[in-house]
């Protein structure tokens, strides 16, 4: 038996080295390249997020290289799978710095991008997370996103709310005990005195009493508000639908990026009650906006499914780190790449489907958010939505 | 207006606290021992619920008689099973084979359901009943009034039959009751199937309520009705009523004008305020142990 395991050990090292070569010669195929490696769980709990950033980065590359490269150079992507394990991840990204990575995507979850952005700081890296949101993933220099740090989700909701006057008189209920819901709700706060908008209440709940709202639903009806801002996850929003909809108050339920996959925690019996909640995001697949109908055209003939934020944000990563490579025009094999890189992001403009995007030196995008609505069990962009 | 509001849905809550703490204090006045699984039962309770009525198209009242069968069967089960043969060990091993069925029920289910909330049919839906700016939920009544019909029928139950008779016998003194013919073990088992059943009931309120049940759902408002059952008095009928109803209202009022994120802290400082002055709870009996 345990020659028999030995025998099958070997054989699966074997294998492994061989398909460890097959992707060495894969990256370096013809003349010149661009190495854009990142890692993300492709298997495990959070296996969605990952695969897709993945696919998106992918998709990105494809179409990058059929349009002739870039500085004749033609671009490889290599999304390696780290299990949303920061441990995992940075063996991932040792293991493409030692396969020749020029760029990374650093890591698809917070914890892992954190990891990453330590590794990618030491090497000088230029690092462009697609959708690690935590206020560190960005802490260093050379450290970029494309998706929305979280508090500032906070900050730009309250300015949607304001400016298409989706609300007058708003209600806010929070987490108080989770640092994500709290940080959006103190920027919202505070973007909403700037603003003018007015806030009627404001209450709170704990991850020990997250199931029984009626008490702050029931301030929140004698508040008079006609919105309820949400900033904290969908099965806790979930809770709210459904004894809001007990209770009779009729407000419109606002939610951020937390508040994704609410479909799916609600369960298709109780969908009607979704109708008509918002959540803010940058992507929405049913856009009518070119770029975005015709990358999700793309994305759904290649993979056969829909694309979401985290496969947008991807998309967009990849084209961004593209066009800052133009603007740099530098050999990837030059002394001073990694530093005409990083001064390059802060130069470009690029025209992704999450938005036009231009970025801050604290590698913060900074671009248009904008809102879905749920309309029959699916988003709908606000603008399309109201018109 | 508002403070009605509050006060209703505390007695909604607290009906559902009442109905579970019914089966923690019946249990210890009759077997002497903590049923810490009991808390487990209501998600099982509304789990089936839900598979009888979503997932097999049951009218809804024959799914909750059915979940009410099946929740029977499991506390009879597990009284059977893991609580008979340790009729005479020492008290300890008792309330650690409790917590064990408690982890084993709760990982069935998450095996069964996976842990991701199922949403809980809607089937008594009622639109809120609003009375100027006082609004009360349609549940919330059905809640209240069947939890009063239920506590009716068992305060007949236990002061008019003879196995009511029985079963305080049974609590008074085991010994001598078995001399007078009656089966103790037989008694223990009514009260498992009984304290069950009322579970099960609670199991369908809660998730009325609140619209989802996971595999762990069982376990805070488990913890919140035995709180509830020290309160009034462990051991006596009428106290686990009293402390249900209280603690859901007192629960309610803290976060309504305290904090709500104190609520949970303020509902055991007021069981530990009462303890201090009323160690055997609001109701409970003091009995002298003979030496």
């Amino acid at each position: 038996m345990k020659k028999f395991l030995s025998v099958f050990m070997a054989g699966v090292m074997a294998c492994g080295m061989l398909t460890a070569c097959s992707g060495n010669s894969d990256s370096q195929t013809e003349g010149k390249v661009l190495y854009i490696g990142g890692s993300g769980p492709l298997t495990g709990d959070y296996a969605t997020y990952g695969t897709s950033v993945k696919q998106g980065a992918e998709l990105a590359m494809e179409e990058i290289n059929a349009a002739g490269g870039v500085n004749g150079y033609t671009v490889y992507v290599k999304v390696e799978d780290d299990q949303a394990d920061p441990l995992q991840a940075v063996s991932a990204y040792a293991s493409l710095m030692d396969d020749g990575m020029n760029v990374s995507l650093g890591g698809t979850t917070s914890g892992a991008c954190i990891a990453v952005s330590e590794e990618a700081y030491k090497d000088g890296l230029l690092m462009l997370t697609p959708s690690g949101s935590q206020k560190e993933c960005t802490q260093y220099d050379n450290g970029f996103r494309v998706c929305f740090q979280d508090p500032d989700q906070g900050k730009y909701a309250a300015k949607f709310i304001k400016d298409n006057n989706v609300g007058s008189k708003v209600a806010i209920l929070y987490e108080k005990s989770n640092d994500y819901s709290v940080g959006i709700y103190e920027n919202f706060a505070a973007t909403a005195e700037e603003v003018g908008l007015e806030v009627v209440t404001t209450q709170a709940f704990t991850d020990q009493s997250n199931q029984d709202f009626s008490v702050q639903l029931q301030a929140v009806k004698n508040s008079g508000a006609d919105l309820l801002f949400m900033p904290f996850y969908a099965q806790q929003a979930a809770y709210v639908l459904t004894q809001a909809d007990s209770m009779g108050l009729d407000v419109v339920f606002f939610g951020v990026d937390g508040m994704d996959g609410i479909l799916e925690k609600i369960g298709r019996e109780n969908q009607h009650l979704t109708e008509g909640v918002m959540l803010l995001t940058p992507f929405a697949a049913s856009s009518t906006e070119e770029n975005v109908v015709s990358f999700v055209n793309r994305y759904k003939s290649k993979y056969n499914a829909v694309p979401d934020q985290f496969a947008a944000d991807a998309y967009d990563a990849v084209y961004a780190i593209v066009e800052a490579f133009k603007t740099a025009g530098v050999e990837t094999d030059d002394e001073t790449f990694n530093e005409k890189m990083i001064a390059a992001m802060t130069q470009i403009t690029v025209e992704g489907v999450t938005g036009t995007m231009q970025w801050t030196a604290e590698g913060e995008p900074n671009k248009e958010a904008s809102a879905v609505v749920i309309k029959d069990g699916a988003y709908v962009t606000y603008q399309d939505y109201t018109a | 207006m508002n403070f009605l509001s509050n006060l209703i849905s505390g007695l909604s809550l607290g009906s559902i606290y009442a109905l579970i703490a019914l089966g923690y204090t019946m249990v210890y006045g009759i077997a002497k021992m903590l049923n810490f699984a009991h808390g487990d039962i209501i998600m099982v309770g509304a789990f089936t619920c839900v598979v009888f009525i979503t997932n097999m198209g049951m009218h809804p009242a024959v799914g909750v008689l059915a979940s009410v069968v099946v929740c029977v069967v499991v506390g009879v089960l597990v009284e059977r099973i893991a609580y008979k043969p340790l009729r005479s060990a020492p008290p300890l091993s008792v309330l650690i084979t409790a917590i064990g069925v408690s982890y084993f029920l709760q990982s069935l289910a998450q095996l069964i359901f996976g842990t991701n909330q199922k949403s809980f049919p809607k089937f008594i839906s009622l639109s809120p009943i609003t009375i100027g700016q006082l609004t009360i939920k349609g549940e919330s009544v059905v809640t209240m009034a069947v939890t009063v019909v239920i506590m009716a029928a068992l305060t007949l139950f236990i002061s008019k039959t003879r196995m009511g008779k029985a079963m305080r016998a049974v609590s008074e003194d085991k010994q001598a009751a078995e001399l007078m013919g009656i089966s103790v073990n037989r008694t223990i088992t009514i009260t498992f199937a009984i304290g069950s059943a009322l579970a099960s009931v609670a199991g369908s309120f809660y998730g009325l309520t609140y619209g989802f049940v996971g595999p762990y759902s069982g376990s805070m408002p488990g913890i919140k009705a035995f709180v509830a059952a020290v309160f009034g008095g462990i051991g006596s009928i009428p106290g686990a009523m009293l402390g249900g109803i209280l603690l859901g209202v007192i629960e309610n009022m803290a976060k309504a004008y305290i904090s709500t994120e104190l609520s949970d802290a303020i509902v055991f400082g007021v069981l530990i305020a009462v303890l201090l002055v009323k160690p055997t709870g609001l109701l409970g009996k003091k009995t002298n142990e003979k030496v």
